[in-house]
């Protein structure tokens, strides 16, 4: 790269205000991030009285505290990490399964296989005649409400078939029946092996699908038990229905109301926790996943 | 004749006969798909029938477009077509280019590792879900303890006005809400598209004089065009799909007349009301689709006469 002071003045212009605007983008992205982390940190008296600006004001974790007291939180985390396990190992063995058999150009009528699917992207039933068919199936208000229904996503399907398509060589195949190697065989000894990106980036985007998951919990569940986090964070966040046993001084009014945006704070950072746990070790898969899903639209 | 076509036949059944293994793992997949996405479609036999419990959707009685005419003659049709038909075509103008622009200033900018910081911390917020994500929205527009609140006070010391209070304001915290959280993410695929640009063509414009703002319009931008053309059709396919979840989210009574959109009006009608009335919901339902795809196919054509390209 050439040495900055080389360019002539229109460029240096360019380059000055590029970094400038793409710094105020990112400003704007980290600014609220850091505004909640510190907010989270803060006494709730401060917070109340709006005094954070940019650092904890009145270190305290007491949000943190009554977050964890909180008995339907446990429930919630419980309840989402069993729909994200087992409904992102249905999904990814479902989809790769599919997403196999329709990558083999030699399988007649695969195409007409493919469009079944992929019609189902632009048109569907819609939300009453999907609630009367899982009314039907016997699923309303149980854990496969959340797990079955979105199995396969259909975008997903197109990802993992270009990418089998795209980077598994033919002559594989054909070498491997020569050696008298059977279908299903040939899946699981080839291409399951070669295939390791392709399951990272499915697993990723079912399992955070899965875990964000609310709109199906709302209108499938009605049993509290088996409610996932989305929904207890909604009645928390958005509907402020704090359980008063959970502060240090379940009497008194006023302590709820000055620890209620406390609370919150600290419950959007407990919430992303796991994300960013494995955010790290993801995030070049998932710019694998978009560019593999844009090689063909 | 007759036996040359019994032959291609004989060979057909001979190909799908020995690849009966891949007919067998493609069977749940796609039991799957006729099960949970074209029953529900012939589900939608409702939006022409009175749905009855104790008849079950196929033993209820037609009633032809009856339904479909409820709902245009409701007292709240205009309502909800205005606020769906702002609400996306207001997403669609503003969150569109943004990414676009994004990708290619980032690639156009110097210093790779800050370009790498920048793009870590935009991409975060894409993986906050809709409950947070609104929970969040409330916490920092809040006029007295929020980012909002707070900096109003720093810079003017008197209390900010209400934003959330203001019905009209719910469309703009709407789109710009998901211009933060998906910014970063959105641009990903433009700045894959950007690093296949070959850089001999870099190399012979700025030998020909060319400035970086000029290979940016003239190179770079070229470049990504097919891709932005494509997912422009996807966007505009998508344009009535406003996030259902996020909007119903953020409806409250103050901005209930600016924020009821078609989908959260299928929910009402259908699942959230005391009475809900099944197929109503289901017509409202269809509307919306059968609008999305011709839209959806409109877009296609109308690209593929412009660019060529299209998505099918």
């Amino acid at each position: 790269m050439r040495k900055f002071k080389n360019y002539s003045l229109n460029d240096k212009l360019f380059y000055g205000i590029t970094t400038a605007a793409l710094t105020v983008v990112f400003l704007a992205v980290l600014y609220p991030c850091i505004f909640v982390l510190s907010a989270s940190f803060s006494s709730g008296i401060a917070v109340q009285a709006g005094k954070v600006v940019l650092w904890p004001v009145d270190f305290s974790l007491e949000g943190y505290k009554t977050v964890f007291r909180t008995p339907s939180i446990w429930l919630g985390f419980r309840n989402s990490l069993f729909y994200t396990f087992t409904g992102t190992a249905l999904s990814v063995v479902m989809t790769l399964t599919a997403a196999y058999c329709l990558s083999r150009r030699d399988v007649p009528g695969r195409n007409i296989i493919m469009l079944l699917f992929t019609f189902t992207m632009f048109f569907s039933g819609g939300m009453i005649p999907s609630y009367l068919l899982l009314r039907s199936l016997g699923m309303l208000n149980t854990v496969w409400a959340l797990i079955v229904p979105g199995a396969i996503g259909v975008y997903n399907l197109i990802v993992a078939r270009t990418f089998i398509q795209s980077s598994i060589p033919e002559e594989l195949l054909e070498a491997s029946m020569m050696d008298g190697c059977s279908d299903i065989m040939y899946l699981l000894k080839v291409v399951l092996p070669l295939s390791k990106a392709i399951i990272a980036v499915l697993v990723l985007f079912y399992g955070v699908a899965l875990w964000n998951n609310y709109f199906n919990a709302m209108i499938y569940l009605t049993d509290r038990e088996i409610y996932p986090l989305s929904i207890f964070l909604k009645e928390i966040l958005l509907a402020s229905q704090i359980d008063p046993s959970t502060l240090s001084d379940p009497e008194s009014a006023t302590l709820l109301a000055q620890m209620a945006n406390v609370i919150k704070y600290s419950l959007i950072v407990v919430s992303m926790i796991p994300v960013l746990l494995i955010y790290p070790f993801v995030q070049k898969y998932f710019v694998q996943g978009v560019m593999i899903g844009s090689v063909k639209g | 004749m007759a036996a040359k076509q019994e032959k291609k036949n004989h060979k057909l059944a001979k190909k799908i006969r020995a690849r009966w293994q891949i007919y067998l793992l493609l069977l749940l997949p796609v039991a799957y798909i006729v099960v949970f996405a074209y029953v529900p479609m012939g589900g939608l036999v409702l939006a022409f029938k009175h749905y009855r419990v104790k008849d079950g959707i196929w033993g209820s009685a037609w009633v032809g477009l009856e339904n479909f005419n409820k709902f245009f003659h409701s007292y709240n049709f205009g309502t909800i077509i205005k606020n769906t038909l702002t609400i996306s075509f207001y997403s669609l103008i503003a969150s569109f280019p943004i990414p676009v622009m994004f990708a290619l200033l980032l690639n156009a900018m110097r210093g790779k590792r800050y370009k790498k910081v920048i793009q870590t911390v935009t991409y975060v917020p894409h993986f906050i879900s809709t409950v947070v994500m609104v929970g969040l929205v409330f916490q920092l527009l809040d006029n007295r303890s929020g980012i909002y609140g707070n900096l109003y006070t720093l810079f003017t010391s008197s209390t900010a006005p209400s934003l959330l209070g203001v019905g009209t304001n719910f469309k703009h915290i709407y789109v710009w809400s998901g211009i933060w959280q998906n910014l970063g993410y959105n641009s990903i695929i433009y700045i894959a598209a950007l690093t296949s640009v070959d850089q001999a063509l870099h190399e012979a414009a700025e030998i020909d004089g060319a400035s970086r703002w000029q290979r940016l319009l003239h190179i770079d931008f070229p470049a990504i065009l097919p891709t932005t053309s494509i997912m422009l059709i996807l966007a505009v396919g998508r344009i009535m799909n406003i996030g259902y979840e996020k909007a119903l989210l953020m409806q409250n009574n103050l901005n209930l007349n600016y924020s009821e959109i078609i989908s959260t009006y299928v929910y009402k009608v259908g699942l959230a009301s005391g009475i809900n009335d099944y197929s109503l919901s289901t017509a409202v339902g269809m509307f919306n689709a059968v609008i999305n795809l011709i839209l959806l196919f409109t877009a296609n054509w109308g690209s593929k006469k412009l660019s060529g390209s299209g998505i099918f």
